[in-house]
């Protein structure tokens, strides 16, 4: 399509654009961190809601396919329902994190809050920041009156494991080597494993050299691995969560 | 509180110790520091304290509704009570950005919809209650209505209906 710069006209069937939703929905519900937000096709889906409400209102009482089409408003709305809550749970969860990035977002980089959402955000800090200065802050010590959200509240752990379904196939993705910390035996191809002995009451660790190794991903094809090694992948939709 | 105090308690005498250490007392670093730790130690506990109730009302407002029943309101401090309604406000104006005109109600539509109509018990009299096509139903106790599912679902959190299983 035409490339002005400002993002592209989306023409997408019905049947599409709630795929598209549950798509979304579902990359958002299996995700550790929160992801790019998507106004066109949250606007687009509220449009279809209400194109479908007004079909309704003019269609005859007790036809059957009223029935129909309310169901399947019922269970649109529920998805965008879903899908947006699950953001505000993040946002609200990792919310010094979410407005650290979002403010120091490179100028062409998408934006993974909807200037709402942004907005949310930062009443959302601003609020719990008031509060805590208040409450019990201002009545600390001089040297103990500033914290900092962006160290206390936890970061995402983008370390965790995600099941993905393929969508395009991918080749040579470089998977890092595990540290100690993240020991996990996958059903398939794992790197050698730094040998650990039991001597006694010793353990001894072999000298392993760390090795990276890559994957190639098939289309069609089910994994179950690190969330940090696959991000970049669910962004551009070549994966998708399950 | 108390725990204030005692943090109190702990800085003035660490403070007392810092102008002597400057003096020339290099021995007592070691208790400077140690109750430094013990006013960080503090300063996270009550922080995680508060934080941690902040997230329950934060939940309260996602079960129970933009209005809160007295009882809960009465174990929250007036600054909770602030913060509830600061977030409340926040949530509102966000929700009525989304959506079209009326905006959308988040806090609907919590479980995937399973039917339709769903049968519906009164637990109180509640009054009336209208639904879609105009016409209303009065909500005495222990009537049983068959009811549209997305209508019910506020009162079914709050109480007012029970959702009959067959």
């Amino acid at each position: 399509g035409d490339s002005d710069g400002d993002g592209e006209e989306l023409v997408l069937t019905p049947a599409q654009l709630i795929r598209s939703l549950e798509q979304a929905w579902l990359n958002e519900k299996f995700a550790p961190e929160l992801l790019e937000s998507k106004p066109e096709i949250i606007e687009c889906v509220v449009e279809q809601l209400d194109h479908m409400e007004a079909n309704l209102k003019r269609a005859k009482r007790g036809d059957l396919k009223v029935s129909v089409h309310r169901m399947e408003i019922e269970r649109i709305r529920y998805v965008l329902s879903s899908y947006l809550r699950c953001r505000l749970v993040k946002i609200e969860k990792f919310f010094p994190h979410v407005l650290e990035k979002e403010k120091s977002r490179a100028k062409g980089e998408p934006s993974i809050l909807s200037p709402e959402e942004f907005a949310f955000a930062k009443e959302y800090m601003a609020n719990t920041e008031t509060y805590l200065k208040n409450v019990a802050l201002k009545h600390m010590p001089p040297n103990l009156q500033k914290v900092s959200l962006l160290k206390s509240v936890p970061k995402p752990n983008l370390d965790s494991f995600v099941f993905l379904r393929v969508l395009e196939r991918q080749e040579n993705i470089l998977v890092e080597p595990e540290t100690d910390e993240q020991r996990w035996v996958g059903p398939w191809v794992f790197p050698r494993q730094c040998g650990t002995v039991r001597d006694g009451d010793m353990m001894q660790h072999h000298a392993c050299p760390r090795r990276e190794y890559t994957i190639d991903l098939e289309e069609g094809s089910q994994h179950l691995i690190r969330y940090r090694t696959v991000a970049p992948l669910v962004a551009s939709g070549a994966v998708q969560l399950i | 509180r108390q725990a204030l105090e005692e943090m109190r308690a702990l800085y003035e005498r660490n403070q007392a110790d810092v102008s002597e250490a400057k003096s020339g007392r290099t021995d007592l670093i070691f208790l400077i520091r140690f109750r430094h730790c013990c006013l960080l130690r503090n300063q996270r506990c009550i922080l995680a304290y508060l934080y941690d109730r902040l997230l329950r009302i934060r939940a309260l407002r996602w079960e129970y509704g933009s209005v809160l029943p007295n009882s809960i309101q009465f174990h929250m401090s007036a600054e909770e009570v602030d913060w509830f309604n600061r977030y409340k406000k926040s949530l509102a104006t966000y929700m009525r950005s989304v959506g079209g005109e009326e905006g959308l109600d988040l806090t609907q539509d919590i479980k995937p919809p399973k039917s339709l109509y769903i049968e519906v018990r009164c637990l109180t009299d509640y009054g009336e209650f209208e639904i879609d096509d105009g016409t209303t139903i009065l909500l005495k106790k222990n009537s049983q209505h068959f009811l549209p599912r997305w209508k019910c679902e506020q009162l079914i959190r709050q109480g007012v209906l029970e959702h009959v299983l067959s």
